[in-house]
């Protein structure tokens, strides 16, 4: 470096460390920046100098130059900001000042629960797939096992939709459940399929902190040559190994629902308890997760699939329970009420 | 289902814990909700006799009694009313632990002295004790129990509380209960066998029955008793009732409940002077006929309503209620048992349409076996005889149109091991279905057998039903996991996923939050919300609303979006911003709705200063317009946006928004009237997407497109145009030139120098070549052709 401006160099910045007012700042500036500064004397004095010297004096005045600058301006902003609260010696920001805010949304805690169980669903090779909410009965309900006047009906309450029935004398509902999907993926493809369907689905409950008549569920179905029912028991504990954890015990018990056979209800262990029973499980140890069962041959045969040949397995999950238990949420009515301070806090 | 323990061990001998068969049972798919336990806290009660009664001496209201409590004499100071001497009564001794009568409170008895005198323990109520809320006067046992015996030991009682699924009537009786806990314990129940001895003219020739709707009414038999004396049942019988959960009211119609509750057979009993003409038809109801159930409600019925009826008329709701025509009183002296099978849909239907659901009408609709019927008319007869007198007449009525022979089902050993993934041997699947009670014949090879399921188990009728029982009886522990390992089958991406969430993810960056909203709404909301006098589109209608505000199925995402920032407004300052993505429902000609995906946002900004450095942004048409420009960007979709005439915004400042001559939806500023319908209180900024229409915009092939090699011109323009010409109006001139790759808008500004009626439009463009790097020259010539170009099709004039 020249040998003029090296000197200079480290002189300005040691009288700019010293700097501590903006009086101070403007002597600075005038004594090194200024129409008498060193380095203008420097830029001025450049047609003197031989061609090759001059093409590299001028770049390093040049660039000395545009540090100065940049170290004044870093300077006076230290000054404003020691004006606007700073305590100490004025020269580091409070760090402690709130940022400038970004501000992110919030995905509905149910749409997060359904993308965490399609996820596991799809790396165990379900496809997910999508139907309609408003159904015919033939769907929601014949095709499934669960002919007119038949009890299990009353525990499905439904919404019917004032609409003329279709050609085949199909009467239109708001789907009770996710399983019509079952009956339509059959009728379109051939096995073998596994597939997950998460949706609304809608009864006409009376509404209370722990009922509600929109819901939403999500429904698996798997059928192939020589499916079993310890495929279906494998598989879920997988699932609840990978979304409860494997610390949490399962158990399968039987149960009743027309459109499998033999029926099954999957529980995990209560967290809360670990299985010795208490209030939220209701004494029993265990939470009700799911319904599953090996697919009804009726069923089979409503979806065109030769019950001799295929058989499959099917289950079905209440979603809303999973983020009341995991956030202990004390009303399932604050999914659908829309509110902020609640929505904000998933 | 309510099933007092001491009543299943009438038919299992060996000994059981209750803990361990209510595990099994619910395992075992008919879930135990509860245990009850009468009795569990009685300790240091006992059955205890009531030598002497005198009066206290120094309370007018207060008596000293002493009671034999077997091994000892003790004097209790007692206020109940009703206490004598020579009665068996529940006798606490000083330390047991008893519910206080007044506070509700558990405490443990203290020796206590009650106006002077020391009583040495209590003389119990039903509410101490726990057994109701009678706090009147002290529990009066019977003479029959044995001085001194735990009162625990003598009617304390363990009550299981089941949930019986929809396709076992059987579990709605006590033998049925019996039977599936003896299997699952592996042992054999003993049920006997019930019969009664009539006598007298025969029954055919008293009472005349006929079915005239077959098709609905499967069975009818029925008995008669005639000199009977109708009185309070017995105490053990009282009992059973009340701890299974009914009410005892008199010794024919509690013993109608008992067998019912035994075999799960619901029988009637009518007086039989008031059936007219003796004779009872069974059939359909006579269209809009009045009729009065036991309850005292009177009911409509209609033509398709199972009817029991005498000569004169109806007399019963067929498997449902009886009538208060016929009601046994406490006159009765003759009876008509009836003992009858139904078709499950009619009692249903009968009973759903009335509103109307009973004991018997459970039992019935979830396909109760006709087999029982005559086998629970006999035990029924025959305690009715020994229990109110009486002569039953010779022999039963028995008609059966619909009884058909128990059947035989098929099944294939190996499918069992098959369909389970387990490897039971042979011998265990015939043992565990022989426990059940069915009788299993060999088939045409060794691996078929038949399985002849019992009378009461209707339920089961096809192989798989079988199988089921196999795996629920040996315990679906016994059957191992397996992870699927099948191929995965072929699948068919749906890109719509992908595109709602990506629409999702990038509207949280942008600081939406997301709404999950109801699929039902009112017409009056849509009106408001869409600024609609009439509704465009009519929405599908609900038959039976829960609400008003839920009547109809949403054909647009608005009326949620406005109604939820009108509602988070009253708790938030500052910037709102929400959005939805969901089906709306738009009716179709003879089809299920068409239900395309909507995405739905909107905007507001009250102006707080939000941040110390930061001053607040003032939020407009353009802030949402850049929103839905970075939304379809992210999926890949530049739109076109054009005048649009919504009536729910605002007009002029709204825009539809398009792609390829497709309507993709609209944005713009909520219309005054909109906002002053939902009560929003300032401006705000909406749009709407159909996802449905857009996904296939999105899915187009992206090409390469190589990065420049050459250096970009820059070159700064201002035009001055007349107010009308707009912006699209000069990009449109500017595509023409396939130098200028690039072009921003970065001013706008009207006032002097520039004259009334016109603006300045300030434009940076950057010219770029392929080919070669461009000269100022080059740049130059091609500004000039556009400038002209501006000039002479938008009058634009250089300001310089
Ligand atoms: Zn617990």
């Amino acid at each position: 470096m020249n040998q003029q401006l090296d000197p200079l160099k480290t002189e300005a910045l040691a009288a700019l460390d010293a700097v501590t007012n903006r009086e101070q700042l403007d002597s600075w500036r005038v004594k090194y920046l200024g129409k008498k500064s060193a380095i203008l004397a420097v830029l001025k004095s450049l047609g003197s100098l031989p061609v090759e010297e001059r093409k590299v004096v001028g770049a390093q005045a040049n660039q000395l130059k545009n540090a100065f600058e940049g170290l004044l301006k870093e300077k006076e902003a230290c000054l404003a900001g020691s004006a606007s609260g700073q305590q100490s010696s004025g020269v580091l920001p409070d760090i402690t000042l709130p940022g400038k805010p970004v501000n992110l949304g919030h995905i509905h805690p149910i749409t997060r629960v359904m993308y965490e169980l399609g996820e596991i669903f799809t790396s165990m090779g379900f496809e997910i797939v999508e139907g309609p909410e408003v159904e015919w009965d033939y769907y929601n309900f014949e095709a499934l096992n669960i002919p007119k006047e038949h009890p299990a009906r009353d525990s499905m309450q439904t919404f019917w939709v004032d609409a003329p029935p279709s050609e085949k004398g199909w009467e239109m509902l708001l789907r009770t459940h996710t399983s019509p999907m079952q009956i339509r993926v059959m009728e379109k493809q051939k096995p073998p399929l596994r597939i997950v369907v998460p949706g609304r689905v809608f009864r006409y409950e009376a509404t209370d902190a722990t009922h509600i008549h929109m819901f939403h569920q999500i429904e698996g179905l798997a059928i192939d040559k020589g499916i079993t029912m310890a495929d279906l028991k494998g598989s879920l504990y997988e699932f609840s190994r990978r979304f409860f954890g494997p610390d949490r015990r399962v158990r399968f018990r039987c149960d009743f629902f027309p459109f499998v056979e033999p029926g099954v209800e999957m529980a995990v262990e209560c967290a809360i308890c670990r299985g010795s029973g208490c209030r939220l499980c209701g004494q029993s140890g265990w939470i009700e997760i799911l319904g599953a069962g090996m697919v009804h041959p009726r069923v089979l045969e409503a979806g065109g699939i030769d019950p001799e040949e295929y058989s499959g397995f099917a289950f079905g999950m209440g979603i809303e329970r999973i983020p009341l238990l995991r956030y202990g949420i004390d009303d399932i009515r604050l999914f659908y009420s829309n509110d902020l301070r609640f929505l904000r806090q998933f | 289902m309510k099933v007092p323990v001491s009543w299943l061990r009438e038919y299992i001998k060996e000994p059981f814990d209750s803990d361990d068969v209510a595990r099994r049972l619910t395992m075992a798919g008919t879930e135990v909700a509860g245990i009850e336990r009468i009795g569990s806290s009685w300790e240091g009660v006992s059955v205890g006799l009531v030598l002497e009664v005198k009066p206290h001496p120094n309370a007018d209201r207060l008596r000293l009694v002493t009671v034999d409590a077997g091994s000892s004499r003790n004097e209790v100071v007692c206020g109940a009313p009703n206490v004598a001497a020579g009665q068996k009564i529940a006798y606490a001794r000083i330390g047991a632990c008893l519910i206080d009568g007044h506070t509700g409170q558990t405490a443990v008895l203290k020796p206590a002295k009650i106006r002077g005198v020391v009583s040495e323990g209590m003389v119990c109520s039903e509410k101490e004790l726990g057994l109701s809320d009678d706090h009147e006067g002290i529990l009066v046992l019977p003479e029959s129990a044995p001085l001194g015996m735990p009162l625990s030991d003598y009617m304390g009682e363990t009550v299981f509380d089941l949930e019986v699924t929809p396709n076992r009537p059987d579990m709605l009786s006590i033998l049925g209960v019996a039977c599936e806990t003896a299997a699952l314990l592996g042992v054999s129940p003993v049920i006997p066998e019930p019969e009664f001895c009539g006598g007298g003219e025969a029954i055919e020739r008293l009472v005349d029955v006929s079915i005239e709707a077959p098709d609905l009414c499967l069975r009818y038999s029925a008995s008669l008793v005639r000199g009977i004396v109708i009185k309070e049942s017995p105490d053990w019988l009282k009992n059973r009732l009340v701890n299974a959960g009914m009410r005892p009211i008199n010794n024919v119609v509690d013993v109608t409940n008992y067998v019912m509750l035994e075999y799960g057979q619901p029988l009637h009993a009518f007086d039989f002077n008031n059936v007219e003409e003796h004779r009872i038809v069974v059939r359909r109801a006579e269209e809009g006929c009045p009729f009065i159930t036991l309850d005292g409600v009177e009911r409509k019925l209609s033509s398709d309503m199972l009817m029991i009826c005498d000569g004169k008329g109806p007399v019963a709701i067929a498997g449902v209620m009886g009538g208060e025509n016929s009601e046994v009183t406490p006159e009765t002296t003759e009876v008509l048992l009836e003992s009858a099978s139904f078709l499950p849909a009619s009692v249903h239907f009968t009973g759903s349409r009335l509103g109307l659901t009973s004991a018997a009408s459970q039992r019935f609709e979830r396909g109760l076996s006709p087999h029982l019927a005559l086998k629970a008319l006999k035990r029924a007869t025959s305690l009715i005889v020994e229990l109110a007198g009486g002569t039953p007449a010779k022999g039963v009525i028995d008609e059966k149109p619909g009884l058909k022979p128990l059947i035989s089902v098929p099944v294939r050993l190996s499918r069992v091991n098959h369909l389970l993934g387990a490897s039971y041997t042979r011998e265990e699947i015939v043992s565990t279905l022989e426990l059940l009670g069915c009788e299993i014949t060999p088939g045409s090879s060794q691996d078929d057998i038949f399985v002849k399921p019992p009378y009461w188990r209707s339920d089961i009728n096809l192989e798989q039903d079988v199988i089921e029982e196999v795996a629920r009886i040996r315990g679906y522990d016994t059957i191992p996991l397996n992870m699927l390992d099948k191929a995965i089958p072929n699948q068919t991406p749906n890109p719509m996923l992908g595109l709602k969430r990506q629409m999702r993810q990038t509207l949280i960056g942008l600081g939406f939050n997301e709404l999950q909203s109801w699929a039902m709404t009112s017409t009056a909301m849509l009106k408001k919300a869409l600024n609609q006098p009439e509704l465009s589109i009519s929405p599908l209608q609900l038959k039976k609303p829960m609400t008003v505000e839920q009547e109809c199925l949403r054909t647009s995402l608005r009326p949620a979006l406005v109604s939820s920032l009108a509602s988070n407004r009253r708790f938030e300052e500052g910037a709102i911003r929400l959005f939805e993505l969901g089906a709306v429902y738009l009716p179709r000609e003879g089809d299920l709705p068409d239900e395309p995906q909507m995405l739905g946002g909107i905007i507001t900004s009250s102006c707080i200063k939000q941040h110390w450095n930061m001053q607040p942004e003032k939020v407009d048409f353009f802030t949402l317009k850049g929103i839905v420009e970075a939304l379809l960007g992210s999926v890949g979709v530049k739109a076109e946006y054009l005048p649009s005439a919504d009536g729910g915004l605002k007009p002029g400042v709204q825009a539809a928004i398009l792609i390829d001559g497709n309507r993709l939806g609209v944005l713009g500023e909520l219309h005054p009237d909109v906002c002053r319908a939902v009560e929003i209180e300032e401006s705000a900024f909406l749009f709407e997407l159909n996802i449905t229409t857009l996904l296939p915009f999105t899915l187009a092939e992206k090409s390469y497109c190589p990065v420049p090699k050459y250096p970009a011109v820059l070159r700064d323009i201002a035009l001055v145009v007349e107010n009308s010409v707009t912006h699209a109006q000069i990009m449109d001139i500017l595509a023409g030139y396939p130098l200028v790759v690039d072009s921003k808008l970065f001013d706008i500004y009207a006032g002097k120098p520039v004259p009334d009626g016109y603006k300045s439009m300030a434009y940076r463009l950057t010219f770029l070549s392929e080919k070669k790097t461009l000269t100022d020259d080059a740049v130059d010539k091609v500004l000039g052709q556009i400038l002209s170009r501006l000039e002479k099709q938008l009058g634009a004039v250089l300001r310089r």
